[in-house]
């Protein structure tokens, strides 16, 4: 029964920030920008998502993860010690919200693959891949929503004031933020289906539905990946991963398969060129992301925004010294950056390519 | 003569009133239905196959062809069609044939299966005003490609990208072969797939010389005969497919009996004049899957890697058949479902062996991607394609592309009367009489032919645009935007498609 999935279906609002010299900004400031857009969320959901929160321990896997019973913890954790060196448990320090009065455990976990268990040409991010597919897809009850170093992603059931709140947000400093808040219109009430979704250090939030969702998925089944989430945005996140992390794509091109120009602009293009599109389009074709969507993706070197083909989303994006804002709304920039030295709006399928310095 | 205890199927009438005697119907029925009897037109209504070619030719509308409404005595078990062949069987001892697809009332999948749209969670795209995008590649697509930026900051491909066939509307007209259909029913179909940016294939009956201009819209065919298969044949077109099966008649040959068998045609097929040509059941130098792999290397070798199509008929096993065949290095799988057309096959056989395409290409494709090939291959899906919403769907469940043969025929005229195999096609198409193939002008007919495949693109365009997508790459394989009505849970099962209300 390979066809039995449900797609979950929301409008939503995003933000996020890069500061390219790695300068760390609190959380409080994405908090603000996200918070601003109420219009763009009803409560059932919201998330945030930072590089360069965890600097003592950024060699190893930082793994969220979240039992809806405390009693798959133990199963949890026995599969962990069989395969990592745990450097350091704890709880995700949370503060009580009136609003939130049921949460699941949430716990954290610095890990790194113990050698002895990557065996042959095993990449140790394959790995780590494997063990969250495993987990999630397997263990009813415990749920790894963030498997990267270095970064976090810190979402649930709630409004997005109250999940910054519940998990202490402003408490973390990061260099790349992005931020969700969703307006579901069927929700599974589920922790895990908030935004970010992220695998490794990879972070997505995402506004919009992807029409084409069904052969997306059947193309990743292909490749071994397995959906879990009910959504598309983890369509769009194992997207970027195959493309990028295994099949070896630059970002640039990677953007140009997901949200591939038009044959009539490709058959405008020299020849080389048009020879390289046009095979990554036929290649890429089931990859194509199709319908109304804007996306910020981060990374442990840069975040990224896309608009799909014929911008059906909005997306903004501005520049003050070394920040590149971006978001669903130009006010939700000027909230926390109020003269931007250059604002503007993506050209749908073009995408914004933020680097941080080295 | 013994008078057939067969009655005939349809009464053809002439309103003797309004008949002018202007003869034209005895000059254009193909049958001998009608003759001149001196001071009136007869009728021998036996011969009549309500192909309707006299009625629209009557300038008077004096014409008309009622169904016989003498039927034998109405029995729920014992139907028309098996009393009627017992009685030709008994007259003949031989095997009643047909043409066309199988017009029996079997399920009909395409319509138990219903399209998606959109409706405020995501817009709906206009066609008229935005990019709407059908253009398809056939071929063997990579896993990855590898681009690097040139020195003057472009994009280049790293490795040359394996030969595709380009075709502007995901749909190719089907193999009909020369002899089978007259020359200008192929040339309606060269010139309508050069105008339409989209592929003909030859059939196996050898490549006419006046189709030469048009190569690069026309795909060679390989079958169990061999006719007129020579290297230059072998490059004459775009690509060449290796004929298996035919939905229609899957598991036999063919037989081109020696009447539509004339000078121009026997050129063709390389054969003397007049002689049956006889296509065998299986290809002799195939006779398993290894063999198979041996003949595609064989053409790739003979064609400097053009891309080959290995057609097959959709049988029980067709998952595991076509996965061999996309391993055996084949670019291009073409599906033919039980309800694909021919030109002369026993009725026994097009009404009874074989499966629908619908559940052979939700298989096959369903296949391929469980053992991770399903980019080697492109998949065309035929046998029964009648409308955009046909093709719209076999898409949704993972063709590449579909043949239409019958719906281009029926642009030129055909009213699938079934008659093909009798060489006497009032219309021209199936028959080399050439009396009959002089009324089938190829420029006429292929305006008509155009027409529909724009008339299709348009509404394909338009279904696109309600499922909120602007390229058909998106709808390819995409089940999610199909529901089931009435379907059985295996049936869904094996679709991969939900009921409508999940």
């Amino acid at each position: 029964m390979n066809h039995n999935y449900q797609k979950d279906i929301s409008g939503c609002g995003l933000t996020g920030l890069i500061s390219r010299k790695r300068r760390r900004v609190s959380g409080s400031h994405i908090v603000k920008s996200l918070c601003l857009m109420t219009d763009r969320g009803n409560g059932l959901g919201a998330g945030y998502a930072a590089y360069g929160i965890y600097p003592e321990f950024k060699d190893f896997y930082a793994f969220h993860i979240m039992y809806d019973e405390p009693s798959v913890r133990r199963t949890v954790e026995d599969v962990l010690k069989a395969s990592y060196h745990i450097e350091k448990i704890e709880e995700i320090p949370t503060s009580p919200v009136k609003t939130i009065p049921i949460s699941p455990l949430l716990v954290r976990y610095f890990v790194e693959p113990l050698k002895e268990k990557l065996v042959g040409d095993v990449e140790e991010s394959d790995f780590v891949v494997s063990t969250v597919m495993r987990v999630n897809s397997e263990i009813e009850g415990a749920y790894i929503f963030s498997s990267g170093k270095n970064m976090g992603a810190f979402k649930g059931v709630g409004n997005p004031s109250d999940i910054a709140e519940f998990f202490r947000i402003g408490e973390y400093e990061g260099y790349i933020w992005t931020a969700h808040t969703r307006f579901p219109t069927n929700t599974p009430g589920w922790w895990g289906g908030a935004h970010p979704f992220t695998l490794l250090d990879w972070s997505i939030v995402h506004n919009g539905e992807i029409s084409s969702y069904g052969i997306n998925k059947r193309y990743l089944e292909m490749y071994g990946y397995k959906l879990t989430l009910l959504t598309d945005t983890e369509v769009a996140a194992y997207l970027l991963v195959l493309l990028i992390r295994r099949h070896g794509l630059s970002i640039p091109v990677a953007c140009s398969a997901l949200a591939s120009p038009f044959w009539k602009n490709i058959d405008r293009m020299d020849e080389g060129e048009r020879e390289a599109l046009t095979a990554l389009r036929l290649t890429y074709g089931s990859a194509l992301l199709n319908g109304p969507f804007s996306i910020l993706f981060g990374h442990s070197r840069g975040l990224v925004g896309i608009n799909d083909r014929i911008k059906l989303r909005p997306l903004v994006a501005a520049i003050k010294d070394d920040v590149t804002y971006m978001a669903s709304e130009e006010s939700a920039i000027r909230a926390i950056c109020p003269s931007p030295e250059k604002v503007w709006a993506p050209r749908a399928g073009d995408p914004v390519i933020v680097d941080l310095e080295d | 003569m013994f008078r057939s205890l067969a009655p005939p199927e349809y009464l053809a009438t002439i309103d003797r009133v309004k008949c002018i005697r202007c003869k034209r119907c005895i000059q254009n029925c193909g049958w001998g239905v009608y003759s001149w009897g001196g001071d009136k037109v007869l009728i021998d209504t036996f011969k009549c196959v309500k192909c309707l070619r006299c009625y629209h030719y009557c300038p008077e509308e004096a014409i008309e062809i009622k169904d016989n409404p003498t039927r034998f005595k109405q029995n729920a078990y014992w139907g028309y069609n098996n009393i009627r062949n017992i009685k030709k069987q008994a007259e003949t001892g031989g095997i009643p044939l047909t043409g066309m697809g199988s017009d029996l009332p079997y399920t009909i999948l395409f319509d138990n299966l219903l399209i998606d749209a959109c409706q405020v969670t995501n817009p709906s795209i206009d066609p008229l005003r935005e990019p709407m995008e059908l253009r398809t590649y056939l071929g063997k697509k990579p896993s990855s490609v590898k681009i690097e930026k040139g020195k003057d900051g472009k994009l280049k491909l790293a490795e040359p990208a394996p030969p595709q066939i380009k075709l502007e509307v995901p749909i190719i007209f089907s193999p009909m072969s020369y002899g089978s259909i007259s020359l200008n029913a192929q040339k309606v179909l060269a010139t309508a797939a050069r105008e339409c940016g989209i592929v003909m294939n030859t059939g196996e009956g050898g490549l006419h010389e006046d189709l030469v201009p048009y190569r690069k819209n026309i795909i060679v065919q390989v079958a169990s005969g061999r006719f007129g298969v020579n290297p230059d044949y072998l490059n004459a077109g775009v690509a060449v497919e290796i004929k298996i099966g035919q939905g229609a008649k899957p598991g036999i040959g063919g037989h081109l009996p020696g009447e539509k068998i004339p000078l121009e045609v026997a050129k063709t097929r390389m054969i003397p004049v007049g002689t049956d040509a006889l296509s065998p059941a299986p290809q002799h130098d195939i006779y398993s899957i290894e063999d198979l792999r041996q003949l595609i290397y064989a053409i790739k070798e003979a064609t400097n890697y053009k891309p080959v199509s290995v057609k097959i008929a959709a049988v029980h096993n067709v998952a595991a058949i076509a996965s061999g065949i996309v391993r055996a290095g084949a670019d291009i799988v073409y599906l033919d479902g039980f309800r694909g057309g021919t030109g002369a096959a026993p009725s026994i056989i097009r009404d009874h062996l074989g499966i629908p395409i619908e559940h052979a290409l939700a298989a096959v494709d369903d296949r391929l991607r469980q053992e991770g090939i399903r980019n080697e291959a492109s998949i065309i899906a035929a046998g029964g394609i009648r409308s955009s919403a046909d093709v719209a769907k076999a898409i949704a469940l993972g063709a590449d592309a579909v043949g239409i043969g019958t719906a281009a025929l029926i642009t030129m005229g055909c009213t699938t009367c079934g008659k093909c195999y009798t060489g006497n096609c009032s219309w021209g198409i199936t028959t080399q009489r050439p009396e009959l193939t002089a009324r089938l002008d190829p420029e006429v007919y292929a305006e008509r032919l155009i027409n529909l495949i724009h008339a299709w693109t348009h509404e394909l365009k338009e279904i696109l645009g309600a499922l909120g997508i602007n390229s058909i790459e998106s709808l390819r394989g995409n089940r999610e935007r199909l529901r089931g009505v009435g379907l059985d849970s295996f049936t869904l099962d094996i679709l991969g498609v939900k009921p409508a209300g999940r």
